[in-house]
This record gives C-alpha cells, structure tokens and sequence, in this order.
C-alpha cells in the first residue's frame, strides 16, 4: 500500500520555536511586518496574522501560501520593535514541511529552456529554498 | 600593491561575467588588484535561517579554510548574495566555538578552519580602503550628466550584522558613482526586494516586484538602475523586458552592474562595453559637470 507523506500538526508552536529559536509571545501583534511586507498582498494570510496563528497554535497555518510566498527579504526582520525574526519563523514552517520531503518545487516542473535561461543563482536558492 | 582574495560564486562566471570582468579592470586600476581563489564552491547561495541546520554552513566554512590557505584573513566577494551568506556563516561559525568544532569533526578532507576569516563586499572596500578621493582621481571619463539608480536590495544592507551600510537609507552604492561623476537620483525602493529566487516558479511575483523598482526610479528620472547582485540584475532585465509594451515609463531604463559604469569612468576601452553601457555613455554623458 502507498504511503501518503504528511506533516504532522501536533504541537505546531513549540515545533516552530525549537526549529526557529525564536519566541512567538515577543510579538504584541503592532503589524509593522505586515506593513512593510512587499510580499503581504500576495499572501493569504499576513505576516503578522501568521504569528498570531503559531501564538494561538492554530494548525490550519501550515496550509497557508505565506511560507513559500516569503522569500526571506528581511525586511519584517530589521524593522519589529520586539526583535522577533519572522523570517525564521517563515523557514521553521518551510522546513516542517521539507524535512517530510513535500517538496514545494522540482526541477522537472521547469521546461528545459527555463532551466537553461535561469542564472544558476536561481535555481540553487529556490531549491535550497523549496525542496529537501 | 595590495592583492585582495576573491570568492566568485556560480553566477559571476556565467551570467554575470561582465560584473567579474569590469570589477576586475576596475580594482586593477585602483591598485588593489583582485586574485580568485585557486579553489572555491557554492557558497551555499541562502544562509539557512533554522537554529540546527548546521550542515548547509559548512559549504562557506569550506571557502574559509581556503581563504586560510593563502595566509589571508579576508575575503572579498562581487555578488550580494554571496556575501550575505558568507558573511552570516562567519558571524556565526567565527563567534561560537562548539558548532566550529562540529563542523570541523565533519570535514574530513580539509584542515581545520580556525574562526577568523572576515569577508568583505567589493563595495565596502571602495569605501574603506580605496576612498571616494582616490576613485574620483582614476576617473578620466566622469559620469557627468548620467542618472543613476543606486539599486541595493535585500542582501547588502540586511540584516543590522553584516548590513554594509544604513538599512533604510544605503549611500555607498551611489557615493561610489558619484564620486566619478554620475547623478545619483534619490528613489524609495532602493532596498526592497527584487522578487529574487521566486523567478522560478511563481515569476509573477518577482516580476510585479522588480516592475515597481524599475518604475520608481524612472519616475525619479534615472536613465539607468545600478546593482550588485546578479539575481537583482536578471530580475530587474527580465521585468524591464516584459513590462515595456505596457509601462511607457521604465521603456527606456537600462540595468546595469555597478562596476560596468565604475570601469567606464576608470578608462575602460569602449571596445570592452557591452552595447547598453555604451549607449549610455554616447547619448547620456555630458561633457561638462554640474547644471
């Protein structure tokens, strides 16, 4: 019988504090991360919405399109008055689903043109990025 | 003369050749010639950002034991992303002796690496150890009349430990060309981000990203946008590409790297330009300084 790969959502918090070495209860939810995300429209829930969801431990954020959407600018990062590292929190979720190999992207995704267009810069950091 | 130890990285040697080629010209000139490490890898391209992940660090630890090797103490890098992570990996690795000890049990082939390599942006040693004096003196084709961008995006300036410069408001970038003439224009998305590493599978948002730097700058009245990484580079062109039937605005901006322009004013034979910096330099460059 197949084996369907999941991530397990237990403990969603404590999992990303200890991934992230950050502490989600530093954030008095301001929402200067969401106001100067340059990715927030495209997210389907904010910045700060996606703390406040590892705060309530709230399970259904390992769903969300904020993870992969965030490309690490850092620009939530140097602005939060109370020091929380966002886009650690960002890669702690990425990682929760990498390390169970549910890859978000594939290199046989791409057309061979794409793949020979692309500087290798790319390619190697959306990997590192989007797969194990 | 002084001889600076150079890290490429991947994209400088295909790509983003002309970035290496004009930086080499350019740090020739200033007597601070660039020598590439006779052995280098990928520097790992991100910093991992996950409190166990130290095996993605030993890639950069790799080139620190090479750069050990030359009995220099510093290494210089062109690309922006490579100097973020390599700069990352030395805070970390340089500052806690228990995970270089790790890392160092790991690597069986190499000898020891022993915390004290730092690493350098070519911009930061313009700044620091060549001056904008001495740049403004070796430019025997100022700039004069040219609109420049000084595009620094993400990786140069964050985050607050190995930014080179302010994170809201860098000046190095633009002091650079200044100093040999250029009009650096004042824009407020200097330090957002392209859309970086997104170019490859969701390329709208890298797209719609690098499309409003490009249209902020033009509207600041930049003819051209200045950068010194070759994913901003690659982002910013393809957006310039694909955005021009329906942007009027940026239809005439060009991109180029920052030491194209700096090899220009420096003296570089016309010959060596690509048909953009030429361009630029034939219809933009005025004779005459000032307005």
């Amino acid at each position: 019988m197949a084996r369907t790969k999941t991530v397990s959502r237990e403990n969603l918090r404590e999992r990303v504090e200890e991934l992230s070495g950050e502490r989600v209860f530093a954030c008095y939810q301001c929402g200067m991360c969401s106001s100067g995300c340059p990715y927030a429209e495209q997210m389907d829930r904010l910045p700060s919405q996606v703390i406040r969801d590892l705060q309530l431990d709230d399970e259904t954020l390992l769903d969300s399109n904020a993870m992969w959407v965030c490309a690490s600018c850092l620009a939530c990062e140097v602005r939060c008055p109370k020091g929380v590292d966002l886009a650690k929190l960002m890669e702690a979720l990425r990682q929760i689903h990498l390390r169970k190999a549910l890859d978000r992207m594939s290199l046989d995704d791409l057309s061979k043109e794409a793949v020979r267009n692309l500087p290798q810069i790319a390619l190697v950091a959306s990997l590192r990025k989007k797969s194990g | 003369m002084s001889e600076l130890t150079y890290f490429p990285g991947c994209s400088l040697k295909d790509n983003a050749k002309r970035f290496e080629d004009t930086a080499f010209f350019v740090m020739e000139r200033l007597e601070m010639p660039l020598r590439e490490l006779e052995t280098w890898n990928c520097c790992g391209t991100v910093y991992s950002l996950t409190a166990d992940d130290l095996m993605h660090h030993v890639a950069s630890v790799r080139n620190f034991v090479r750069t050990q090797e030359t009995g220099s103490e510093e290494l210089v890098t062109l690309c922006a992303m490579c100097y973020n992570t390599l700069s990352r990996v030395a805070g970390r690795i340089n500052a806690d002796e228990e995970e270089r000890t790790k890392i160092n049990a790991f690597m069986d082939r190499e000898p020891d690496y022993g915390g004290t390599i730092r690493v350098r942006h070519v911009l930061q040693v313009l700044r620091d150890s060549v001056g904008w004096e001495r740049l403004a003196e070796g430019a025997t084709r100022p700039l004069f009349g040219l609109k420049v961008a000084a595009y620094y995006g993400c990786t140069l300036v964050r985050p607050r430990e190995t930014g080179i410069d302010d994170m809201e408001r860098p000046t190095v970038m633009a002091d650079a060309l200044e100093a040999v003439g250029a009009e650096p224009v004042v824009f407020p998305f200097e330090a957002e981000c392209c859309g970086t590493y997104q170019i490859v599978d969701e390329p709208h948002l890298a797209l719609e990203q690098s499309g409003r730097i490009l249209q902020s700058a033009a509207l600041a009245g930049a003819d051209v946008v200045v950068t010194a990484c070759p994913l901003c580079q690659h982002n910013l062109e393809q957006a310039a590409e694909s955005l021009a039937a329906d942007v009027e605005e940026i239809r005439d901006i060009k991109v180029v790297y920052f030491t194209e322009l700096l090899a220009a004013a420096l003296g570089a034979d016309e010959g060596s330009m690509t048909p953009v910096v030429r361009e630029l330099i034939t219809s933009r460059v005025t004779a005459e300084g000032g307005a």
